[in-house]
């Protein structure tokens, strides 16, 4: 495995006696993409905050390439950040602004020169060194904040929701761009974010975190497919949870209706309380009584164009959440009753 | 229409005393009459000529240049500091701080007064100083806090994370967007020192006093247009000064906001 950049043990961060990050460990490896992915308040901000150098510990230890940092103010850190707002000074050109750091460091005037102009192209922003940023679209000064904090080939690169101010269509080409910037640099590059498509589709590893603690940590495919904990279920992919009881090792009994069948994934113990993921792509919508085919009425209809969200609810009172592609087999309308069919192997056993 | 008679009304009414003033400095006659009977410059002579009145102007400049040097760095960190600061009992601090402006004068100038005697401080000009930088305070604090105000705290932030230690972050960052409300702190701040005279009347002497002093002790003795001259040179440097520096406020708005 490739050697560890940037470590936290036992991080904790108390503000006013509410526990933003607690007992948190972590480890972020030589050129890898992590993001720290959750909803607000979940403490991805504190953790990077820490990292960075913005806020200390209240316990805990943070480690950069094995050195321990932890009193170490952020000036003296050598991480590069790019901030939600971008950060980007107002009272100096685009070219200064991605100079500041090379500044601050004394490099030489035309050493500057040379790798400011590099860093410009890298975000193909070369001819606008001489504008304000304010004169700037915000992808552009998005790509400027990016490059200010790449210039001094920092050991780690940190962004704080960088695509958060941009609109949907501008925010997916910077993610292309910012994977691709990534990739060319090889920079280790810690992500926060609190949008799963972008996590899902830039990160090598994503740190769920609920709660000021990391609920799960792992690849991509492996958190969207294997959820750990009802939670991150729930957060990737909106995802249906239900309860039963375990029977045997692969039916579980639901409060109504017939054993719901569960394959693949762990065995089930008989006779323990269980509870079932499903995502709302993988449930169908079922002619008729079958195999694993639930009863239920509609409750919701969201038509979204491409696919309609269906929210219905199963006999014992629980709620299913599906996602019918459209155009729609059948006609549907709240009050209906359908055949749902959730197969046996889209069943995610949470811990 | 009548909305535009009232502005005209309005403003006449503001500026009528001004006028008054400036066309009571031409007179030839040695009585404060209005309207003058003719046109002279004998007035704005004697005014040059009066060794009081150049002394009080040195001392004016001493007084404001002294008052405003100290008051913009100390106003610009209470600024800083009420915004950032982790202070207990914010509100009370600002208060304090902005309080002058709610002192009336007499108070103020009998306060100066009695703790300069017991210092042993009533010949100095030091004292004078004081109170000027006492009395500008509440407004460079005002003018710097809004600036403040509208700095993005990540700014610093972002300074600090590209290697800036906190000062050089202040002297390259912060300081240069704070300059709009530097600048208004600055213009209130020589404006209000120049013009000030009941606190300084209790704290001067014949030889500390600022030209406002001089001016109302002439008033006290000589009742001819030599005042409305000087006061008319008073209000022509007052309005350089605030011309020139709207000028200078504006252009920095523009540099700012391409």
């Amino acid at each position: 495995m490739a050697k560890p950049v940037v470590e936290l043990r036992g991080c904790t961060r108390d503000y006013a006696g509410v526990r933003a990050v607690d007992a948190l460990d972590l480890t972020v490896h030589e050129g890898e993409f992590l993001s720290l992915l959750g909803p607000s308040g979940c403490g991805k901000t504190t953790t990077l905050n820490l990292i960075a150098g913005f806020v200390a510990p209240t316990r805990g230890l943070i480690l950069v390439d094995g050195e321990d940092v932890t009193g170490r103010p952020a000036h003296l850190r050598g991480l590069g950040v790019v901030f939600q707002s971008y950060a980007l000074f107002p009272h100096l050109s685009v070219r200064e602004n991605v100079a500041f750091g090379l500044r601050e460091r004394r490099v030489a005037a035309a050493e500057i020169e040379r790798r400011v102009g590099d860093a410009l192209e890298l975000v193909r922003l070369d001819r606008q060194g001489r504008q304000r940023p304010a004169e700037l679209s915000g992808g552009m000064q998005q790509r400027v904040a990016l490059a200010r904090a790449l210039v001094y080939r920092p050991r780690v690169v940190l962004l704080d929701e960088p695509l958060a101010a941009l609109d949907k269509k501008l925010r997916e080409e910077m993610r292309d761009e910012l994977r691709a910037i990534q990739r060319s640099v090889g920079i280790t590059t810690v992500f926060v974010t609190h949008d799963q498509t972008e996590a899902l589709g830039l990160s090598d590893r994503i740190a769920v975190m609920s709660r000021g603690r990391i609920e799960q940590l792992g690849a991509p495919r492996e958190i969207y497919e294997h959820p750990a904990t009802r939670f991150v279920a729930d957060f990737i992919g909106a995802s249906t949870v239900l309860r039963g009881r375990a029977l045997d090792a692969e039916r579980v009994a639901m409060t109504d209706g017939p054993p719901l069948r569960v394959a693949g994934g762990r065995a089930l113990a008989a006779g323990a309380d269980v509870e079932l993921a499903i995502r709302p792509e993988r449930v169908r919508l079922a002619a008729g009584p079958g195999d694993n085919v639930v009863v239920a009425r509609i409750e919701g209809l969201v038509y979204q164009g491409a696919q309609t969200e269906v929210t219905a609810r199963l006999g014992d009172g629980q709620r299913v959440r599906v996602f019918v592609i459209e155009p729609a087999p059948v006609p549907l309308a709240t009050g209906q009753t359908v055949h749902l069919h959730l197969p046996a192997d889209a069943f995610m056993v949470l811990a | 229409m009548i909305g535009r008679l009232a502005v005209v009304a309005l403003l006449a009414f503001m500026t009528l005393p001004t006028v008054v003033v400036i066309a009571v400095s031409f007179n030839p006659t040695a009585i404060l009459s209005f309207p003058p009977a003719g046109f002279s410059l004998r007035w704005y002579a004697n005014v040059l000529t009066q060794p009081q009145f150049q002394r009080a102007a040195v001392n004016s400049l001493l007084v404001t240049g002294g008052a405003v040097a100290l008051a913009l760095p100390i106003g610009t960190l209470a600024a800083l500091a009420l915004e950032r600061g982790r202070l207990r009992g914010r509100h009370i601090w600002a208060a304090l701080l902005l309080s002058p402006l709610i002192v009336p004068g007499v108070a103020a100038g009998l306060g100066f007064l009695i703790l300069a005697a017991a210092l042993g401080l009533l010949r100095s000009r030091s004292v004078l100083i004081a109170a000027h930088v006492a009395l500008v305070l509440p407004f460079v604090v005002r003018s710097v806090w809004v600036s403040v105000r509208n700095l993005d705290p990540a700014l610093e932030r972002a300074a600090a994370s590209l290697g800036a230690t906190p000062w050089r972050a202040f002297r390259r960052v912060t300081l240069p967007l704070l300059r709009p409300g530097l600048f208004a702190g600055l213009l209130f701040a020589v404006v209000v020192s120049l013009n000030e005279f009941v606190v300084s009347l209790f704290i001067s002497n014949r030889v500390t006093e600022i030209l406002p002093v001089a001016m109302f002790n002439y008033v006290v003795n000589y009742t001819d247009p030599t005042i409305a001259a000087l006061s008319s040179l008073f209000i022509v440097a007052t309005f350089l000064v605030v011309w020139l520096a709207d000028r200078y406020l504006n252009l920095g708005r523009v540099f700012l906001q391409p």
